[in-house]
């Protein structure tokens, strides 16, 4: 099965990533040679297996209801390259 | 073709936050309000490596939701990651469900005019609510707050099984009042933790075929959803009527213009990517644990309507608006216990209570006074201690004082006037004034007697007990 | 002998003897780092207060950190320009309970775990210590490199698909990859969730033995961590072998894998054989199919693991932005390298409407089947013995701008992390040309113990550490 240029576009677009030209190029290339390898799971019959869902079946995993605050607000922060008045600023959404 | 051969079909997915002191998957505190990003942590901040824990009482409210909707409670559940990007949404993904939500397949019933109506709940799941974005106004920029972000939310999906936009506020009042009751939610719908996406198609009623729908997100007001609605399925119709199509779309509501907007963001088709969330493990709901939710559920509100009718007489009318609200619910029981007079306490909610509310434009939760206060006050009545139309007056203060009502009349003078002596001189005073109406009431006209009183209380400025007012001024004029 | 030549056990025992102090430790490493560090480039940071924080009362060995677990108060890169600047707000878990240790430095790696020789770093490559042109494996190349240059006691590394056992195997160390769920991921930057752990590089396997000791544990911030009751791993360690059934699976001798190595391998069955264990061949007939499996669901998983790096709260932001999408997409298509642009495209696909079922839900029903031979295997044996690798270490350049040849360094590996399995990598000699070659063993869910007295007995009897050193060569010169 063939992937097309359109779709690494799509899937650039989902992942919010821009490709060049080039890279649109090689990354169709590099996709067709991987799906292409990944398609060998087509082959395994699956029949009345269930998927895993989650790695190790953990359940009720839960934490009360109880609040703790984080200490250091300020390190929260203080990574962001434009931060103002403790809010992070980005161009205008409407 | 006329409107009246459409149909407007409706689908709400409503949003409710749930009221736990923690976030749905950090220890961070819920509380509306605060500094900017003053209620975060790693975790709800989607700092590398930070992973979420999923808080107990979050499937014990939803749990609890379900069950008051008629719900069937998934024996296995689990979380789903939605992966957008939005501001809003600082991990990238939203931790949702997808195909294995905690509870399915209930329904909740509503009053319409022709009869009760059971609208289905296609499901109820839970998932985390989004942080806040602030537009600077006149600048370029927007500012992300994350206080809400992670703040634990149930979606309630309806089937569309709602026709036109009455039954569609019904049902949201409905489901409102049920959550408000079982005491998981407080609704605030002007904070936006009750608030609604909604779908609306019409079809011409001989069509079984739904028909292609739009959705109007985010809003969180019923008059705002009504007007949607209205304006929406109009807008289908004539579009329809002058052979065009309906595009599936998401709409905005614009409440200057009230219309709806498209929102005209088609550059790339949606795509979710759902999949199972590996950070966090699966859930097992047992029978017990229903069982044991089900046994503490308090009562709800289609149960105390019946009881209102069939226990103290209340018309139906009355009864479904009391208990519509579990504030102005319990404001009747508890005053019901005081006065015992279920009849009065449903007036004074139906007619002053409520007009007091629409005058203000709150909501019953912001009631300023207690249910014992208004016990108290119909007890100062039925005693004779204050005239109703004092009461009204008291009520007036209660609203904007809070004070008690026995301390009002003792601040303001307002204890009725029912002693006889008093009552008799005063009616001797206004018959000695007016000549006129003793003459005109032996000359048979009635409203004469009304006049005198109305004097009356005019000079005592309405505390004079109406009751002995015309018992005397009645034995005065026919000696 | 220099200090930073001794194992930790032996550091430790000097220690206790009052012989030496930390600060000599310290010294001796930092002595160490500024000799070889020119050469290996394993470190992205290097802390210069080791000492002082001895001095303030640090008592651990000191130690090396993989540059994706998260260190309060120093950079944590993932060796992305992505996260250049980045310093973490809080101690991963792993960290706190390391509190006590002073980091020597940030080691090298692919970007967020990404690669498996350490290449695709956005900042420096790091070589092989027995030859300088080599790769030192990846993603924890850096981690694995500093062990084997003595540049640190101890380090530890995160493996999704081999990332520990890998570079451990092409650098001539110990590396432990434990139990999904044994070692909290809390912290430790995702790169795939249902795959992470975190686990020991070490130089030997008593140290191995220590160090998890030290990291395991039930985590509640963690909620795929296991609750086990806690244990001494260095207790059971010269249990010895007898009537221990190892078994052979004959997938991992295949086609594909280098001679050389299968030789090695088999020398090492042999041995254990005469150490009174009994080997026997098996099949594992998913291994066929556990590479794909494993692309599919780690790039599905790192796909939406990096969405968060939006450029917005953290991370490299690009200038000039005129709206939130360009903000978005210029600072991730800047930020990222090509590698993890790549199987982010990949992981997104995969996970699209229309290819869901084909690829991600096949996958994760592979990944049954997958659990399932292991489970069964295992309650026919103790543990599987293969290589690590299909090769030795290659030469820096030769693979890394062909992406698929570089997943099939992995071949060995993957199936472990998608049965979240226990697998250790111990050195088991040299090919012709001086590099290390490694062997894995496999065990059951918390088997640790089992494989650490397992690989125990093989160190002592084989001795890899005293026979052979790291030549520093380089074929340039």
């Amino acid at each position: 099965m063939n992937v097309s240029k359109e779709e690494v576009i799509h899937m650039a677009n989902l992942a919010s990533l821009n490709l060049t030209e080039n890279e649109i190029e090689k990354y169709t290339k590099d996709m067709e040679e991987i799906i292409a390898f990944a398609n060998t799971i087509k082959n395994v019959n699956t029949e009345n297996i269930n998927e895993s869902i989650i790695a190790n079946e953990t359940y009720n995993v839960f934490r009360k209801d109880e609040v703790k605050e984080f200490e250091d607000k300020e390190a929260l922060l203080k990574n962001a390259s434009k931060n103002e008045n403790g809010m992070f600023h980005i161009p205008k959404v409407i | 073709m006329s409107n009246g051969d459409y149909e407007t079909i409706v689908g709400l997915e409503i949003h409710a936050e749930l009221s736990t002191k923690t976030k749905i998957f950090c220890s961070c505190p819920t509380e509306f309000g605060g500094e900017p990003n003053s209620h975060c942590c790693p975790v709800c901040m989607a700092m590398p490596g930070a992973l979420p824990v999923l808080n107990e009482k979050v499937i014990e409210y939803a749990v609890k939701a379900g069950i008051a909707m008629n719900c069937e409670i998934a024996e296995i559940s689990k979380n789903d990651r939605k992966n957008y990007f939005y501001p809003d949404l600082p991990k990238s993904y939203q931790i949702s469900q997808y195909d294995m939500p905690l509870c399915k397949n209930g329904y909740v019933e509503i009053d319409t005019k022709e009869g009760k109506k059971k609208i289905g709940i296609t499901r109820i799941h839970i998932e985390e609510d989004a942080g806040k974005l602030n537009h600077d106004e006149f600048g370029k920029k927007s500012f992300v707050d994350l206080n809400r972000a992670g703040v634990p939310l149930i979606e309630i999906v309806s089937e569309p099984d709602i026709r036109g936009a009455e039954e569609a506020e019904a049902y949201l009042k409905k489901v409102k009042a049920i959550l408000e009751y079982i005491e998981v939610s407080d609704c605030k719908m002007q904070e936006g933790s009750f608030r609604a996406d909604v779908n609306v198609s019409v079809r011409k009623k001989e069509d079984n075929k739904y028909g292609t729908r739009t959705e109007i997100k985010n809003m969180n007001s019923f008059r705002a959803i009504v007007n949607t609605i209205s304006y929406e399925a109009q807008r289908q119709i004539n579009v329809i009527e002058n052979g065009g199509k309906i595009e599936q779309e998401t709409l905005r509501w614009d409440e200057l213009q009230g219309q709806t907007i498209s929102m005209r963001d088609k550059e790339d088709a949606q795509d979710y990517r759902y999949f199972p969330e590996p950070d966090l493990g699966l859930i097992k709901i047992t029978k017990e644990y229903v069982e044991k939710i089900k046994e503490n559920l308090p009562e709800l509100p289609e149960s105390r309507k019946k009881r209102y009718i069939s226990e103290y007489n209340l018309p139906e009318y009355d009864a479904n608006i009391i208990t519509s609200s579990k504030y102005l619910s319990n404001l009747f029981e508890g005053a019901l216990a005081i006065c015992k007079n279920p009849k009065s306490v449903s007036n004074w909610i139906m007619s002053d209570i409520i007009g007091a509310l629409n005058e203000r434009e709150i909501e019953p939760d912001k009631i300023p006074f207690s249910a014992k206060d208004l016990g108290d006050l119909i007890v100062l009545i039925d005693k004779g201690t204050i005239s109703t139309s004092i009461a009204k007056k008291v009520l007036q203060k209660m609203f904007e004082t809070s004070e008690k009502p026995d301390e009002i009349i003792k601040k303001y003078g307002l204890v009725q006037i029912s002693d006889e002596d008093t009552i008799r001189k005063l009616a001797h005073k206004i018959l000695e004034a007016n000549p006129k109406s003793i003459i005109d009431y032996k000359s048979g006209k009635d409203h004469a007697l009304g006049f005198l009183i109305g004097q009356a209380m005019k000079e005592t400025k309405g505390k004079a007990n109406p009751r002995l007012l015309d018992q005397i001024f009645k034995e005065e004029l026919n000696k | 002998m220099e200090l930073c030549e001794l194992t930790v056990h032996e550091l430790e025992e000097k220690l206790n003897k009052k012989e030496i102090n930390l600060k000599d430790i310290v010294k001796s490493y930092e002595q160490r780092i500024r000799e070889k560090e020119p050469e290996v480039q394993a470190f992205v940071s290097i802390n210069e207060d080791a000492q002082k924080q001895v001095e303030q009362g640090k008592t651990g060995i000191p130690i090396g950190i993989k540059d994706n677990i998260c260190t309060k108060g120093i950079k944590t890169t993932c060796s992305s320009k992505m996260l250049e600047n980045f310093v973490s707000p809080y101690d991963a878990t792993v960290m706190e309970k390391l509190q006590n240790h002073v980091i020597l430095g940030k080691l090298n790696m692919d970007e967020f775990a990404m690669g498996a020789s350490t290449e695709y770093s956005a900042f420096k490559k790091t070589h092989n210590p027995w030859n300088l042109s080599k790769v030192p494996g990846g993603s924890s190349g850096g981690s694995a490199a500093a062990v084997s240059a003595d540049m640190v006691p101890w380090a530890l590394g995160s493996d999704t698909g081999g990332s520990i056992r890998q570079p451990s195997s092409f650098c001539g160390v110990v590396g432990l990859k434990p139990t999904y769920g044994l070692v909290s991921r809390y912290g430790l930057v995702a790169f795939a969730s249902s795959l992470d752990q975190i686990g020991p590089i070490t130089k030997d396997v008593t140290d191995c033995a220590i160090l998890l000791n030290k990291i395991a544990g039930y985590d509640e911030k963690d909620s795929t961590s296991i609750k086990i009751q806690p244990k001494d791993y260095t207790k059971n360690l010269q249990k010895g072998v007898k009537e221990l059934k190892i078994g052979i699976p004959k997938e991992y001798f295949g086609e594909g894998i280098n001679n050389e190595v299968r030789e090695a391998i088999l020398q090492v069955a042999k041995k254990y054989e005469q150490m009174g264990a009994i080997i026997e061949e098996c099949n594992v007939a998913t291994t066929n199919y556990a590479l794909a499996t494993y692309y599919i669901i780690a790039c599905a998983e790192a796909s939406s693991n990096l969405g968060r790096f939006d450029g917005i709260r953290y991370g490299y932001r690009a200038e000039h932005c005129n709206n939130i999408k360009e903000l978005y997409r210029n600072s991730r298509s800047e930020g990222f390298g090509q590698e993890v642009k790549r199987r982010i495209i990949l992981g997104t696909y995969v996970l699209s409407s229309g290819y869901y079922d084909a690829y991600y839900k096949k996958a994760q029903k592979v990944r049954t089947q997958v659990k399932q031979e292991f489970k069964r295997l295992f309650e026919k044996y103790d543990l599987l013995l293969t290589p690590t690798s299909p090769t030795v270490a290659f030469n820096i350049g030769t693979k890394s701008n062909n992406p698929l040849e570089m997943y099939l360094a992995d071949i060995c590996t993957v199936s472990i992390n998608i049965a979240g399995l226990p697998a250790i990598s111990i050195p088991c000699g040299l090919d012709k040309d001086g590099m290390p070659i490694g062997f894995q063993l496999i065990g059951n869910s918390f088997s640790e113990e089992k494989l650490l007295y397992t690989a125990y007995a093989y160190e002592k009897e084989e001795n890899f550490r005293e026979k052979y050193k790291p030549q520093f060569k380089n074929d340039k010169t």
